[in-house]
């Protein structure tokens, strides 16, 4: 996802010259090319993220539109008030990119989990909040942030994610991915959890279940009207994330389904407990908290016996 | 280029601006400015405000490249007062240059003003909003190394304060800009040696203070900040060295020009009663 990013990222730096990449001393192997062709439009801060962040509302304030790049909680909690007050108090071009969303970094421990990023981002103004969910998403995401004026986050994975995509994706930011269709429920994924939510759809497909899924790359501003149709059209309603269960794409939809008055369906949120994260391979922790193809398939299972059937 | 050409006519200013603009009488009607605003108010930090008022005076008398009819002119000289909560001075300066009707100072810190406790960009001729200490500078060099890069001519001022100095962000920006030789950038402290609960040298000592930004590979100048004269010769002498950024470290007394509230922790925090501020008045006006 990462080496998406960059290629649409160059390409856009070629076009349009206000836009630059601050790193925080991190991304070997993937920013040396932006940082050869695109000199004047690179910084390196070092590694000092809160400087990292308040140089790009600077440059964002004479015009630039401004990626900051480092990896897990780095660019996010450790600058969040440079984050708070120079980009978004000032409605400032910063796009502010994590690698490694989730738990990527699983064997570097809890301290490279970023598990708490989205509730973080989200509840601040003005902020958008993008999680893409394959590649192709990271890419088109990437063009259409530059498109849009004001601060946003940018939750990419890391490496190798597959691709759930074929070739096109038509992306708009707010706006949810209908990957499968279906009427017995709604599998809402965001970000890397897509991949394995497509499959337990298939799987779940095999066993007469018809799952629809949404890719919900954006988590604000949220696309409650696909929320909505899919608790209409629907009996169960489970969200999916590589994040913890409390801020995240789960309350964000928890919160549009409990305060609207007509929508009565079964609701689940598959993601972290609001707890320090074991140590391991993404595949293993995922695994652990049941984040799996299995996991998805049996929460599927098991909210739909639940459910009242509306025949 | 003067700041002020394009002012309109002002009753309350020293009648030698207009000619050659008395430096110190501008000061004092800042001063006055700000004691009004913040015993009407009565909000805090007036000491913060009085220790920069010579600075200010001089940076917008004498020194910045703007225009009060265009405060987004995209040339013009950036200037970010990162103690943002001395911003009743900064608030009173811009109402004396035009930026906006000097009746606005009147709701300042009340419900629903324009004019808030800390510097808040909504307000014309405020560059950055601040208010939490240690980000100015890291904007700052943003800005410069922008104007850098695209060959731009205005420079970036940042006014920083002492304790906020205790701040790590400052010194990743210090290095930062050091790093990158921002000639075009000119940090300067309000080095009024008393921050909120002590002496600077009490609570987290910075001496010694000019050594460390020379370190860091700035151009670093010593002045009396209460000194006009002294302040606009050294801020005409920026950048003082090619490819590095100029750091002013300006002494200067908490609570400047009333000498009850000089060098007064007390001052920090407390909003002039009728009497004080009557006091303060007559010293102010009778000061010369």
């Amino acid at each position: 996802m990462r080496s998406a990013f960059v290629r649409s990222l160059m390409a856009l730096a070629e076009e349009d010259r206000r836009v630059c990449l601050v790193t925080g001393d991190l991304g070997f192997g993937v920013v040396e090319p932006f940082a050869a062709k695109f000199p004047s439009q690179f910084v390196n801060a070092g590694v000092a993220e809160q400087n990292m962040t308040g140089i790009a509302a600077g440059m964002a304030l004479c015009g630039k539109v401004v990626f900051t790049y480092s990896i897990a909680n780095f660019p996010t909690l450790r600058c969040l008030e440079q984050i708070r007050n120079d980009a978004c108090y000032h409605n400032a071009d910063v796009k502010i990119v994590s690698v490694g969303g989730g738990l990527a970094y699983g064997a570097l421990g809890a301290s490279h989990h970023a598990t708490e990023d989205i509730a973080v981002m989200r509840a601040l103004p003005g902020m958008t909040v993008v999680a893409p969910g394959d590649p192709i998403e990271a890419e088109t995401a990437t063009r259409a942030l530059v498109a849009r004026a004001g601060p946003a986050y940018l939750r990419l994975g890391r490496s190798g994610e597959p691709l759930v995509h074929s070739d096109y994706v038509d992306f708009q930011i707010g706006k949810a991915v209908r990957v499968t269709d279906g009427d017995d429920v709604t599998l809402i994924a965001t970000g890397t959890m897509l991949h394995a939510t497509t499959q337990a759809a298939a799987r779940l497909a095999r066993e007469g279940i018809a799952a629809r899924v949404l890719s919900m790359h954006t988590i604000k501003p949220l696309d409650v009207e696909a929320v909505f149709e899919a608790a209409r059209e629907t009996r169960a309603i489970i969200t999916i994330e590589e994040h913890s269960v409390i801020g995240g794409l789960g309350s964000s939809v928890a919160e549009v389904l409990a305060e609207s008055a007509d929508c009565h369906v079964r609701f689940k949120r598959m993601g972290l407990p609001s707890a320090f994260t074991a140590i391991g391979s993404r595949e293993f922790l995922t695994k652990s908290y049941s984040l799996s193809v299995e996991g998805i398939v049996e929460s599927a299972m098991q909210i739909l016996e639940l459910a009242p059937s509306c025949a | 280029m003067q700041s002020n050409k394009h002012l309109p006519a002002d009753t309350h200013m020293p009648e030698t601006r207009s000619g050659t603009p008395d430096l110190a009488g501008y000061a004092r009607t800042i001063r006055i400015a700000t004691a009004r605003m913040i015993h009407r108010a009565k909000s805090s930090h007036i000491g913060s405000c009085f220790s920069m008022i010579d600075l200010l005076a001089v940076l917008y008398g004498r020194i910045l490249r703007i225009d009060a009819l265009r405060p987004a002119w995209p040339e013009r000289d950036r200037f970010i007062l990162s103690k943002g909560h001395a911003c009743a001075a900064l608030y009173a300066v811009l109402a004396e240059e035009g930026f906006f009707p000097k009746s606005w100072l009147d709701t300042f810190y009340q419900d629903g003003s324009a004019l808030g406790g800390h510097a808040m960009h909504s307000v014309p001729g405020v560059e950055v909003s601040t208010g939490s200490l240690g980000h100015g500078l890291s904007l700052g060099c943003g800005m410069a190394l922008t104007g850098r890069r695209e060959a731009r001519p205005f420079r970036v001022f940042v006014l920083l304060s002492d304790g906020e100095c205790d701040e790590g962000s400052v010194w990743e920006a210090v290095l930062f800009a050091g790093h990158h030789q921002l000639e075009n950038l000119v940090a300067i402290v309000d080095y009024n040696k008393i921050q909120s609960l002590g002496a600077v040298g009490h609570v987290l000592d910075l001496h010694p203070f000019a050594e460390k930004w020379s370190a860091c590979r700035w151009a670093v100048r010593e002045i009396d900040g209460h000194n006009p004269d002294e302040i606009e010769c050294v801020l005409r002498q920026v950048p003082f060295e090619a490819n590095r950024p100029s750091c002013i470290v300006a002494h200067t007394v908490k609570g400047k020009g009333v000498s009850f509230m000089e060098n007064e922790l007390l001052w920090h925090y407390r909003s002039p009663s009728d009497e004080e501020f009557q006091a303060a008045f007559a010293e102010l006006s009778s000061a010369s």
